[in-house]
């Protein structure tokens, strides 16, 4: 079971947090003080994993932003390295060509998508396009409710005028 | 969107993130945020904030969160929210109620209501948004008031539902088993579900399932196994490839459920055996997701019923793992042999240098990974190299989570095979020594039983020299200056029973240690309650054989001290010590017999020897005893202990309760002296824990009759502390033949270790030293792997052979794989490519699909009916795929050195120089991502965020 997703920058900035098992926030800072000392001074070349506190840690590194995931020790960590590319590849195709910045600035539509695929700590949904689907659904829909929002507004402006 | 940026926030939000996202210290940072928590305080409570504004600040509210700081204050107005009718708020809303609110807050009762509804809702997204909470939001009181919906949900329509509430159920299930056990059936019945994203799903909670009750899963395996095969054959829709491999996820979880049916059952491992081969033959082993379907066929044939030929093909598999120059498939590759090696030991042999190359690894994850191997494969034969490296490394890391770990696994490895008491003691002592405040206390007594009973055979000379030169290094380490206090106990006790056992220290030179003991760790009361008693017993010793004791001045100082002290139980010990000095030398032998810790006692529980006391009593008109439970007095003397024990545990003392005498105390051991209630001062050697109740009672009359006669009170606490469970295994039987043997082999290969880390470090470069450095390796794989068995001795010759020999071929690339893991800028044979992990994004080659496909018919169904945009982003980025470069190298290499060495360029050239780069990229792959990351850096520069010198790569393409 991944027990939580961590997006840090390689400056130990925190772009995303994901907890799927209950951490209070004391200990979510203390997670992520802890994982980041240890992750962003690993040189490259070395393994993806590190094993922390009885968990195992699977990290990879995309431009400067490290998608951290926290999993069982029993867990198969190439399966887990692979999910981190699966919310990467989906990521990149909802932004088209994402980017750090983008996840800054978007990070709720990221966790959007992130609850497409990942729930309760495991794998939902394998298939990118089921993924794409679901936020396109949700996306679409949203739109129409602020453009209905927006004549509604309308009407009631010109109604008052 | 007029005034709000191009990221669909208001202008202020941009502008709290640029700011933070420009903080030069967290301290700033922080400053930043609680101002922000400030505005967000003053504005949430304004009346009738819009909606929308409200949405915002919820968004606020969940970035401060995520930076670590308390955004309690708002999570009522998240909870209102959920309650919208519109879909977008309603979405925010839930989104902040999960991220803010633990299954346990209180909060949660107000949403179970919204959820209820919205669970109900005809569109098919606020259900899934509602499902969504489910899993992060309910516990177990609010089970039941969902639980029928979630049903209900799972004949939904929509596939997306359907699968969510599975995960819910799984959820539920995972939080009160019970709550769920009737709807078991469900989950099989989901398993035919013709979405396979629902079936996937299912077989999360099925995995759980099986693993808690197999027997009842045994008819799936069938059906397992036939949805395996499928996949394998690419039968489902294409959308669920990924770079190439079938539904490799699915695989995954498949693999893993079969690995648990087949565990031991040669039936259903042989349905397995044929899918598991196809699966071996078909992986593409050059991506890092094939790696990963492998590892998990390996694990999979590991623990179901060996097949031999499917074992070659897994031996094969890891083997090519440990050979890979990547680190991530060194790793895998060591697990696999750990899985392996239980079914075959000799599987290891081959693989030698590869793991000796890991364990020498600079990176500290494979370094332990290999430490786990070595710690599976101990056997009487290696445990001395093995426990030795592992020590060395534990006095090298600082971690002490680890630390504690690696400590427990060398106590539990020599304790099982260790191949002499010498080498035991010594190496507890450095285990302690370096680990001891981590190590568990039973250990301690583990160490002291053991030196006490010693070998537990007929050659008390042995043991009495093992306990010589037990006080010998002691009061050697005493010298060292800081000691944990676990040691220190230990050391304590071994000099008060045996410190003078050997007349070669004298009474008044182990006192003075003693005594400096107890005063350099003044505020230590366990250590201080040890030396006290240690004391006491070497005094004893002292008097019983008719000298007079003399007490040193700082001893006498020590025991005033303690007389005086706050803790009742140093307290005692001191008086007692004052009244054993009192007594003649009959009297102080019977009480503290010369090396009796081993002796058994018998607890006459019935106190029958007083019998006559109490009848003469009685018969005197004293009033007849009443049981414990009756008496008021009992409740005094229960407070009064449970007071002390918290007094105790506030002092870091820990005291155990006693444990229960064993059974059946052997008739031979007769009572050991045990004239009179005093005979509780004596060691009580199997009085050990758990035995509180019972004590408590027994206690009381005991405290009376004692008190009354004697005065002396009783000790109630540090004995049971010397006596662990008896859970030392005593190594006799395995130690016994091998021995002498292996000691020999062991001390030659120790040098060698020590030498070839030495010289490891000064002559990488010379190649004649190579050679040497790699018969070191040899060595000690040798006498890792080689064994003191018949057979190692006929392949360790083999070994030496090699490097003077034909097979030069052989040897050379461990050699070269030591030398670029120790110093990888040299000498790099592989520099243009990164590891093919990494490479492979390829979008799926079509392969020819079975033209009998369950799913394909729905996913024509479903293919085009729904987001044409999504469509259009795959095909965009379908021919851009393949290009993709190595995804965690450094960034793009030129963006990253010319924006850290010109910092102080103009924001506008980083700009075109970025845009320009993308472009590039774009242009060669992309196609019409060019426009996107133009566009992206319009926005960017429209909100006012630049890309500045010393953070280009905000803007570099995280995949590419």
């Amino acid at each position: 079971m991944i027990h939580f997703v961590i997006l840090i920058s390689r400056q130990g900035k925190v772009r995303l947090t994901k907890w799927y098992s209950p951490y209070s926030q004391k200990e979510r800072t203390k997670v992520i003080r802890e994982l980041s000392g240890l992750i962003l001074t690993r040189a490259p070349k070395l393994c993806n994993f590190v094993e922390w506190k009885g968990y195992k840690v699977v990290y990879r590194r995309y431009a400067s932003l490290y998608f951290c995931m926290g999993i069982d020790a029993d867990d198969n960590e190439l399966e887990i390295l692979e999910i981190i590319h699966h919310f990467v590849e989906i990521l990149d195709r909802y932004f088209g060509s994402v980017c750090e910045l983008d996840l800054i600035f978007n990070f709720h539509k990221a966790y959007y998508i992130l609850d497409e695929i990942l729930i309760a700590g495991e794998l939902q949904e394998s298939s990118k396009k089921t993924v794409a689907r679901l936020i396109a659904a949700q996306d679409s829909l949203v739109e129409t409710a602020q453009e209905q929002a927006n004549s509604i507004s309308n009407m009631i402006a010109q109604a008052t005028k | 969107m007029g005034s709000q940026g191009g990221w669909g926030q208001s202008k202020e939000f941009l502008d709290l993130v640029k700011s933070i996202g420009e903080a030069r210290s967290k301290a700033e940072e922080d400053r930043i945020i609680l101002r922000e928590i400030e505005t967000l305080k003053r504005r949430i409570a304004e009346p009738d904030v819009p909606r929308r504004k409200m949405k915002e600040y919820l968004i606020r509210l969940v970035y401060v969160e995520m930076l670590g700081h308390d955004a309690s204050f708002g999570y009522i107005h998240a909870v209102k929210m959920t309650h919208d009718d519109s879909l977008l708020l309603k979405r925010t809303g839930y989104l902040a109620v999960t991220l803010f609110l633990n299954e346990d807050h209180d909060l949660i009762i107000l949403i179970v209501n919204t959820i209820q509804k919205d669970l109900r809702s005809d569109n098919y997204l606020v259900v899934c948004a509602a499902l969504t909470a489910v899993c992060k939001l309910i516990n177990e009181e609010t089970i039941p008031a969902v639980l029928p919906q979630v049903v209900e949900l799972l004949g939904h329509s929509k596939e997306a539902v359907r699968k969510k509430a599975v995960l819910a159920l799984h959820r539920f299930y995972q939080r009160a088993p019970n709550s769920v056990s009737h709807l078991i059936s469900n989950f099989r019945k989901r398993l035919c579900d013709n979405d396979p994203g629902v079936m996937g799903a299912t077989l999360c909670p099925l995995f759980d399932l099986i693993k808690e009750d197999i027997n009842s899963y045994k008819d799936l395996v069938v059906s397992f196994v036939s949805i395996l095969k499928q996949v394998a054959e690419r039968r489902l829709p294409k959308t669920y490839d990924y770079h190439q491999m079938p539904a490799p996820f699915i695989q995954i979880k498949l693999l893993k459920i079969l690995a648990l049916l087949g565990g031991g059952d040669k039936q259903a491992s042989g349905h397995m055996y044929t899918v598991l081969g196809d699966i071996f033959r078909k992986v593409e082993a050059s991506s890092n997701i094939g790696n990963a379907v492998l590892y998990e066929c390996i694990c999979c044939v590991s623990s179901i019923y060996p097949s031999p030929k499917l074992l070659e093909t897994a031996v094969d598999a890891t083997s090519r793992f440990l050979k890979s120059d990547s680190h991530n498939l060194k790793y895998m590759g060591i697990d696999a042999l750990g899985r392996l090696i239980k079914i075959n030991p000799d599987i290891a042999e081959e693989h030698q240098l590869a793991v000796i190359d890991c364990l020498e690894d600079p990176d500290d994850t494979l370094k332990r990974k290999t430490f786990e191997l070595l710690y599976k494969m101990t056997k009487s034969s290696n445990v001395e190299v093995i426990v030795d490296r592992m020590i060395d490394y534990m006095i090298s890391i600082n971690d002490n989570h680890y630390k504690t770990e690696i400590a427990s696994r060398c106590v539990e490895l020599a304790e099982q095979f260790a191949p002499s008491n010498q080498w035991f003691i010594q190496t507890m002592n450095k285990v302690f020594e370096h680990a001891g405040d981590l190590v568990n206390v039973r250990v301690a007594h583990n160490l002291m039983r053991l030196i006490a009973e010693g070998f537990g055979e007929d050659d008390e000379g042995a043991d009495s020299q093992l306990r010589s030169s037990a006080v010998d290094s002691y009061l050697h380490i005493l010298g060292e200056p800081k000691l944990p206090s676990v040691f220190l106990q230990v050391i304590c006790w071994v000099l008060g029973e045996y410190g003078t056992a050997d007349g070669k220290y004298s009474a008044s030179y182990i006192l003075g240690k003693l005594c400096d003991v107890a005063e350099a760790h003044s505020t230590d009361d366990t250590v201080k309650a040890y030396t006290t008693s240690a004391i006491m017993k070497i005094c004893a010793f002292e008097i019983a054989v008719g000298r007079k004791v003399e007490l040193l001045p700082e001893c006498q100082s020590l025991i005033d001290e303690l007389s005086a002290s706050h803790s009742t139980d140093l307290q005692q010990r001191a008086y007692e010590l004052q009244a054993l000095l009192g007594l003649d030398s009959q009297a102080v032998e019977s009480v503290m017999p010369l090396d009796a810790s081993c002796e058994d006692i018998e607890i006459d529980k019935n106190l029958s020897f007083l019998d006559s006391f109490v009848i003469q009593s009685i018969e005197k008109g004293a009033r007849p005893y009443i049981p414990e439970n009756e008496r008021s007095g009992m409740f005094n003397i229960g407070n009064f202990r449970s007071q002390y024990q918290h007094e105790a545990s506030s002092h870091s003392l820990r005291f155990e309760a006693y444990e229960l005498p064993k059974p059946s105390p052997p008739p031979t051991v007769a009572q050991v002296a045990l004239p009179l209630p005093t005979t509780d001062l004596v060691q009580m050697p199997e009085q050990t824990y758990p035995r509180e109740t019972h004590q408590a009672a027994n206690l009381p009359s005991a405290t009376h009759a004692s008190s009354a006669d004697f005065g002396v009170k009783l000790r109630l606490e540090g004995v049971q502390r010397k006596w662990g469970r008896p859970t030392y295994s005593s190594p006799s039987a395995s130690s016994s033949s091998s021995t002498q043997k292996t000691a020999n082999g062991a001390t030659h290969l120790d040098g060698g270790g020590t030498a070839s880390s030495q010289t490891r470090d000064s002559f990488y470069d010379s190649r004649r030293q190579q050679a040497e450095v790699s018969a070191e390796k040899q060595k000690l794989a040798a006498s890792l792997f080689g064994a003191s068995t018949v057979k190692s001795e006929k392949r360790q010759p083999s070994a030496h052979k090699t490097p003077k020999g034909i097979s030069t071929s052989t040897e050379k690339p461990a050699v070269k794989g030591a030398i670029s893991s120790s110093e990888p800028p040299k000498e790099k044979t592989l520099p243009s490519s990164p590891p093919p992990d990494l490479l492979d994004l390829g979008e799926p080659t079509p392969a020819s699909i079975p033209s009998v496909d369950p799913f394909k018919q729905l996913e024509g169904l479903l293919g085009p009916t729904s987001a044409p945009s999504a469509i259009d982003h795959s095909s965009a980025a379908g021919p851009k795929a393949p290009d993709l470069m190595a995804l965690y190298a450094d960034a793009p290499p030129a963006g990253v050195s010319s924006g850290s060495l010109n910092p102080a360029l103009a924001d506008m050239y980083t700009v075109n120089k970025n845009s320009h780069e993308t472009a590039n990229v774009a242009a060669v792959k992309k196609g019409p991502n060019l426009q996107d990351s133009l566009q992206k850096d319009a926005t960017a520069r429209q909100v006012g965020v630049t890309p500045t010198g010393n953070n280009p790569n905000l803007f570099s393409d995280l995949l590419g």
